[in-house]
C-alpha cells in the first residue's frame, strides 16, 4: 500500500507546456486531423499519437537530452530548476490505409484505434499501430543518406564529385550489353572463372559517403485476418515477445514474430448471436505479471485471467464489479455503466476505470469493490436523455493513472479534463481545459474533511458533487470532448488530445 | 577511378551494385560475394572488403540476412584458418542488429567459423568477441552472446573458463526476458562443453534458477533444458537434481509448461533409468494425461505410444493402458484425434493378447467417433492394425466407418478417406473391396465437388494399379464409360478425366477397343468445354496408341474439332494436332 498512504500532499498547480497542431480561430478541423490516439514510451523520452486519418506521429524529448548524463541523477539535481518534459516532433508516417474487404462488403477505416510502444532495440524505436482490423509493428530508426563516390564503372562520367548511385548504376547494364556481353554470361558468370592469385589490382570497391541520417519508418510486420469485429485495444506483454488484441468478442494472443498465426484465448461469442448481452470493450496485460490479464465488458464488470490456467480462458480467476445501488435504476444505467477503458498502474497493483460518469480504482487484491469512485461529470446526470438522443453517450473517454499511481486523469465534455488524487485523505479534484490557459474554468475544489482511514474500503464519492460546475454560465459543447489523454510515466506531464490538436500541460 | 578491362565489366558491375538502390541487386551481389572475394585477391579481400562490409550494416534486412549467410563460408576466401579471425567484426556487428533471424544467421555463421578457428586465435579474438556481445548495451547482442559460449568456452584457460562460467550466469539473470530466453534455450549447449565438476555446481545452480523464473515464457525453456542436461548427468545426478524439477514442472500451475512436460517426459526416463521412471516418472506421466486443460492431454496423448515403449508391458497395461481408455472417450475431439492418431503404435508392446482383449474395443470405439478426424486417424494408420491383429476382427466395425467417411457432409472429410481408399484395399483385399468399397468409389465420381470428382478419378487409376488392368476392365471401366450419358456436363468431364489417368495404366489395346471409342464420341458433345477436353484427351493419348490408331481415329476427329466454330475447342485441338505432327517427325 506503500503509494497509497504517503503524507498529506498537496494538489498539483498544472501548467501549461506545449501545444502541437494548435487551431487558429475559427479554423475548420480535418476529419482526418482528429487524434484519435496518444502513448507514451516507456521511458517518457518519447510520444506517439495517431489520427483518424491513418497517420502515428512521433515526439522525442528535448529538455533532457543535451546533458546526455545520466538522467536519474540529473534528474535528482536539477528537480529545484522543475524541469518539466518537453518534446518535439521527431517524424510522422502513414501507419493505415483506407481499404475495402470485398468478402464483407465492408469498409475498413485508416483510423488508428491504438498505439503501444515495444522494447527499443539499437537505437531504433518500435511500436504497434491498429485500426479496426489490421495491427502493424513499426521500426522508426535513423538511417545514413549513402552517397556512392566512386566506383569501379563509369570512366567517363566520374567527374569526381561523387555520383549519386542511382544514375550510374542504372545505366551500367547498356554498355555491356553494347559491349558484346549478354545477360545470360554477365548472371553465369560462375565461381570457375579463374582468377590470378593476387586478384585483379584494376577493381575497386564503391566508396561510400554518408554524412547526413535521416528517420525512416519501416513496416515490419502486419498481422491482419484475426478479428471479425472491431478491434478495440492492443497491449504487450511484459515477456517482450506477446501480445493481445481484443475485439467486441474475442481476445487473441500474437507472437510479435509470427505474423500469420495467433491464438483465440478469450471467446464470449454465444452460439446464437441473439444472446448477446456483454461485448468487451478494453483489454490490458498486468504491467510485470506475464501471464495475468485484464479485460472490460459493456455491463460495467473487469475480469481478471490468469493464462496459466488454460489455453482458453472462458473462466476469469477474478471479477470486479460493483453491484447497482438498490432504486437507482434507469434506461439510462446499462448505457452508463459501460466501461470505455481500463490501465493497470505501474506497479499492477491497481487497475483504473472509466464508464461514462466516473472513474473507479480498483486494488486488483480486492474484488468486494473499487478502492475510490470519482465523478467526473456529475452535472450531466440531468442531461442524459439529451446525451443518448445525439449519440454522445456512446462516447468511449480513455483514462490514465501518474507514474506514482497517486492520482488518476479522464476527461470530459468542453475540451475539458479532470485530474483526481487518489490517495487516501486526498480531495484533489481539479479541472482542466485543453487550452493554454488550463486553468480557466478551474472549479474551487469543494474542501471536505478528510475520511477516516476505515472508510477506503469502501467506495468514496467525491469531486464532482456540485452542479456549480459550469461556473461562467456557459452552455456545455458535446462536440468538443476530450477521449484520449495519457500521463507520463516518470513525471508529472500530462499530453492530451483536443480535436486536431496536442496539449501537454506538466506540475 | 580506374578503367575497367572489358573482360572484368561483369565482376566490376558485380561489385558496383554492393552499393545500387535496387535492392534484388545488392541482394544478387551479396549472394556473389565469393566470386567479388576471388576477384580481388585474399589480401585485398581481408583488407577492403571485409572492412567495407563492416559498415554496411544498416542496410536491408534481407541483405543483411543473405550477408551473414555468406560470411560463415567465407574461410577460403580471405586466406584460410590463420585469418578467420578477420571475419569476426563483421559477424559481430549483425550479432547486433533488431533482426531476430538476422542475428540468429550471424550466431550460427560465428559458430561455424569459430569451430574451424585455431586455439589460440579463439582465445585472442572469439572469446574477447563472447564477453562484449554479452556486455552489450542492448538487450540484441547479449540475446546472440548466449548462443557462442559453447564454441569459446573449451578452448579457454582455467580462469577464462571460470569467468565465461559467470558471464553465463548473469545472463540467465539479465533483466530482459529475452535474454533469460536466450540463455535458457542454450544452456544444454553449453553445459555439453562444461567440465563435470562444474556441471553439478555452476550449471545445475543456473537451471535451478532458470525453472524459477517468474516469465512461464523462460520457464518453458528450461523444461527443454532438462531431457538434454539428464543426458550430460550421470543418472544418480540426473534422479537427485533433474527429476525432482521435472515432477515439479509436471504439476506446474502453467498449462503450457506442463504441456512442454508431457512433450518432453519419455526422453528423460532414458537419462533417469528403469527404477525412478517406474516412481516418479510414470505417476507424473499419468497425471498429464489427465490433466485439465486439454491441450496438455493432446500432448500427452500423442506420446503414448512412445512412453509405453519405454515401459515394460506389465507397466504399460497397468498404468497406461486405463488412462487410455479413459482418454478414448475424453471431451475434447482433439484429445482423441491424437490419441487415434498414434494407438495402433502400442500394439506391439502389449503384445496380441493384450492388443485384442484391452486395445481393440478402443480402438472400435474411436473408429465410430462423433468426429471425422478421429475415425480418419485409425484408418489412416490400418497397416499397423494388419500387422498386429488381421484385418478380420475389424472389418465389421471398419465398413460403416467408411461409408460414414465417405458421405460425410465436409468435403475435405470425403477427400481425406478418398486418399485412403487405395491403402484400405491394399490391406482389405480385392474380394472384401469388391463387396464393399467399389459401389463408394463411383458415387464420388459424381460428387457435387469438383475436389472430390478430381480425387475419385486419381483412385480409379491407384486402384487399376493395385488390381491390375484386368480387374479394373471387369470393375471400374464399364462403370466409368456408362457415365458418360450423364445429362450433366460436369460429370461427364470427370469421366473424360477418369479415361486420360487410366489409359496409361490400362494399355494400348484396351485403350483403343473400349476407351478411344468413347472419348471419339463425346467429341460431337454438344457443350464446347466438353470437346476441348476431348481434344486435350486425346493427345494424351497419343504416346499410348500406335500411329495407324491417331491416323485413322484421333487425328480425324481433332480436325473436325479444329473447325469448331469456338475457338477455345480450335485452340486445344490444334495443340493436339501439333503434337501428332511433333510425334511422327521423331519417329
Amino acid at each position: 500500500m506503500s503509494e497509497m498512504n504517503g503524507g498529506e500532499v498537496s494538489p498539483l498547480e498544472w501548467k501549461f507546456s506545449q501545444v502541437f497542431g494548435e487551431r487558429t480561430a475559427g479554423e475548420e478541423v480535418q476529419e482526418v486531423d482528429i487524434i484519435s490516439a496518444i502513448e507514451f514510451d516507456k521511458s517518457g523520452d518519447h510520444l506517439a499519437t495517431g489520427d483518424r486519418g491513418g497517420r502515428v506521429v512521433l515526439f522525442e524529448r528535448t529538455d533532457n537530452k543535451e546533458h546526455g548524463g545520466n538522467r536519474r541523477e540529473l534528474e535528482k539535481t536539477d528537480y529545484a530548476l522543475n524541469r518539466h518534459p518537453e518534446f518535439r516532433y521527431k517524424t510522422e508516417f502513414q501507419s493505415h490505409e483506407p481499404e475495402f474487404d470485398y468478402l464483407k462488403s465492408l469498409e475498413i477505416e485508416e483510423k488508428i484505434n491504438k498505439i503501444r510502444w515495444c522494447q527499443t532495440a539499437n537505437g531504433a524505436l518500435f511500436l504497434l499501430s491498429t485500426n479496426d482490423k489490421t495491427i502493424k509493428y513499426w521500426k522508426v530508426q535513423e538511417k545514413k543518406i549513402k552517397k556512392v563516390a566512386e566506383m569501379s564503372m563509369e570512366p567517363s562520367k566520374a567527374t569526381g564529385n561523387g555520383i549519386v548511385a542511382t544514375p550510374s548504376v542504372t545505366s551500367t547494364p547498356k554498355p555491356h550489353l553494347t559491349n558484346g556481353f549478354t545477360d545470360k554470361s554477365y548472371t553465369s558468370l560462375s565461381n570457375d572463372l579463374l582468377f590470378p592469385p593476387g586478384g585483379i589490382p584494376s577493381l575497386r570497391l564503391p566508396v561510400v559517403t554518408s554524412n547526413e541520417t535521416n528517420l525512416v519508418a519501416r513496416c515490419r510486420r502486419v498481422y491482419a485476418h484475426a478479428h471479425d469485429y472491431h478491434i478495440n485495444s492492443i497491449s504487450n506483454n511484459s515477456d517482450g515477445e506477446t501480445f493481445i488484441s481484443a475485439d467486441d468478442l474475442r481476445i487473441n494472443l500474437w507472437n510479435l514474430e509470427i505474423s500469420n498465426q495467433s491464438f483465440n484465448i478469450v471467446d464470449v461469442k454465444p452460439t446464437n448471436m441473439e444472446d448477446l448481452t456483454e461485448v468487451i470493450t478494453s483489454a490490458e496485460f498486468h504491467p510485470t505479471h506475464c501471464h495475468t490479464l485484464a479485460y472490460s465488458s459493456s455491463k460495467g464488470s473487469i475480469r481478471l485471467i490468469d493464462l496459466r490456467q488454460s489455453a482458453l480462458c472462458d473462466k476469469h480467476s477474478k471479477l470486479f464489479e460493483e453491484p447497482e445501488a438498490p432504486g437507482s435504476r434507469s434506461f439510462f444505467t446499462e448505457i452508463i455503466a459501460s466501461i470505455s477503458d481500463i490501465k493497470f498502474g505501474r506497479e499492477g497493483r491497481y487497475l483504473l476505470s472509466r464508464d461514462y460518469m466516473t472513474l473507479k480504482l480498483w486494488d486488483i487484491n480486492m474484488d468486494s469493490g473499487p478502492v475510490s469512485t470519482f465523478q467526473v461529470h456529475e452535472y450531466l446526470r440531468p442531461k442524459l436523455c439529451d446525451l443518448y438522443e445525439n449519440d454522445s453517450i456512446f462516447d468511449k473517454f480513455e483514462c490514465c493513472l501518474s507514474g506514482d499511481s497517486q492520482r488518476v486523469a479522464t476527461g470530459s465534455y468542453s475540451n475539458l479534463f479532470r485530474v483526481f488524487g487518489c490517495q487516501s485523505g486526498s480531495t484533489e479534484a481539479t479541472t482542466l481545459e485543453a487550452s493554454k490557459n488550463p486553468m480557466r474554468r478551474q472549479v474551487q475544489t469543494p474542501s471536505r474533511p478528510s475520511r477516516s482511514l476505515s472508510s477506503i474500503t469502501r467506495a468514496v464519492r467525491r469531486g464532482g458533487d456540485s452542479t456549480s460546475v459550469d461556473a461562467n454560465g456557459n452552455s456545455f459543447d458535446f462536440t468538443t470532448k476530450l477521449l484520449h489523454l495519457a500521463w507520463h510515466p516518470t513525471e508529472n506531464s500530462i499530453a492530451c488530445a483536443a480535436a486536431n490538436s496536442l496539449y501537454m500541460y506538466y506540475a | 577511378m580506374s578503367m575497367v578491362d572489358e573482360p572484368l565489366y561483369p565482376i566490376a558491375v558485380l561489385i558496383d551494385e554492393l552499393k545500387n538502390d535496387d535492392i534484388q541487386l545488392r541482394l544478387n551481389s551479396i549472394r556473389r560475394l565469393s566470386t567479388i572475394a576471388r576477384a580481388l585477391g585474399e589480401e585485398r579481400t581481408r583488407k577492403e572488403l571485409i572492412p567495407f562490409l563492416s559498415e554496411n550494416n544498416d542496410d536491408d534486412d534481407e541483405v543483411l540476412l543473405a550477408m551473414a549467410e555468406e560470411l560463415g563460408v567465407f574461410i577460403p576466401y580471405v586466406g584460410g584458418v590463420e585469418h578467420a579471425n578477420v571475419l569476426l567484426p563483421p559477424l559481430e556487428t549483425l550479432c547486433t542488429v533488431e533482426e531476430t533471424c538476422v542475428r540468429d544467421k550471424a550466431v550460427e555463421s560465428l559458430c561455424r567459423i569459430g569451430s574451424q578457428m585455431r586455439e589460440s586465435d579463439l582465445v585472442d579474438w572469439f572469446v574477447p568477441l563472447v564477453k562484449r556481445l554479452a556486455g552489450g548495451e542492448w538487450f540484441t547482442a547479449r540475446v546472440s552472446a548466449c548462443g557462442l559460449f559453447h564454441i569459446a568456452y573449451p578452448s579457454a584457460s582455467e580462469t577464462l573458463k571460470a569467468e565465461l562460467r559467470s558471464v553465463f550466469s548473469q545472463l540467465c539473470q539479465d533483466d530482459m526476458p529475452m535474454v533469460r530466453r536466450a540463455a535458457a534455450s542454450n544452456l544444454g549447449k553449453f553445459a555439453a562443453t562444461v567440465e563435470a565438476a562444474h556441471l553439478k555446481t555452476d550449471i545445475m545452480q543456473i537451471f535451478e534458477d532458470l525453472t524459477q523464473d517468474d516469465q512461464d515464457s523462460v520457464r518453458l525453456l528450461a523444461v527443454e533444458g532438462c531431457a538434454s542436461l539428464g543426458k550430460l548427468l550421470k543418472p544418480e545426478d540426473c534422479v537427485a537434481h533433474i527429476l525432482p524439477v521435472i515432477v515439479n514442472f509436471s504439476q506446474d500451475k502453467s498449462w503450457r509448461v506442463r504441456y512442454m512436460v508431457a512433450n518432453q517426459l519419455y526422453e528423460l526416463c532414458e537419462a533417469v533409468g528403469p527404477e525412478p521412471t517406474k516412481t516418479e516418472l510414470v505417476p507424473a506421466y499419468v497425471r498429464l494425461l489427465r490433466d485439465n486443460e486439454a491441450e496438455v492431454r493432446i500432448a500427452a496423448a500423442g506420446k503414448v505410444t512412445k512412453f509405453s515403449r519405454i515401459l515394460s508391458p506389465e507397466l504399460a497395461i497397468q498404468h497406461i493402458l486405463p488412462c487410455v481408455k479413459e482418454l478414448s472417450s475424453d471431451s475434447s475431439q482433439h484429445v482423441r484425434s491424437a490419441l487415434a492418431s498414434v494407438i495402433m503404435g502400442m500394439a506391439p508392446v502389449l503384445g496380441k493378447d493384450a492388443t485384442i482383449e484391452q486395445l481393440l474395443p478402443i480402438f472400435l470405439s474411436l473408429l465410430k467417433d462423433e468426429f471425422p478426424d478421429v475415425r480418419l486417424n485409425i484408418i489412416s494408420k490400418l497397416d499397423q492394425v494388419n500387422q498386429v491383429i488381421g484385418i478380420d476382427l475389424l472389418s465389421q466395425s471398419l465398413l460403416p466407418a467408411i461409408v460414414e467417411l465417405a458421405e460425410d457432409r465436409h468435403w475435405r472429410v470425403r477427400l481425406a478417406i478418398i486418399e485412403y481408399i487405395p491403402l484400405l484395399a491394399s490391406q482389405l483385399g480385392v474380394g472384401f473391396f469388391d463387396d464393399k468399397l467399389g459401389a463408394l468409389c463411383m458415387q464420388w465420381l459424381q460428387d457435387k465437388v469438383y475436389s472430390i470428382r478430381d480425387a475419385a478419378a486419381n483412385n480409379l487409376k491407384r486402384l487399376a494399379e493395385e488390381f491390375g488392368p484386368d480387374w479394373a476392365m471387369q470393375h471400374i471401366v464399364p462403370q466409368v464409360l456408362d457415365m458418360i450419358k450423364n445429362p450433366h456436363y460436369l460429370y461427364r468431364m470427370t469421366v473424360l478425366r477418369a479415361i486420360s489417368l487410366l489409359a496409361p495404366v490400362m494399355g494400348s489395346e484396351i485403350t483403343c477397343s473400349k476407351l478411344l471409342p468413347v472419348v471419339i464420341t463425346a467429341s460431337k458433345d454438344r457443350v464446347p468445354n466438353i470437346k476441348f477436353n476431348v481434344a486435350k484427351v486425346l493427345q494424351s493419348l497419343i504416346p499410348i496408341v500406335d500411329h495407324s490408331v491417331v491416323d485413322k481415329s484421333i487425328r480425324p476427329c481433332l480436325v473436325d474439332l479444329a473447325e469448331d466454330p469456338d475457338v477455345d475447342v480450335r485452340y486445344f485441338a490444334n495443340q493436339a494436332l501439333q503434337s501428332i505432327d511433333q510425334v511422327m517427325m521423331t519417329s
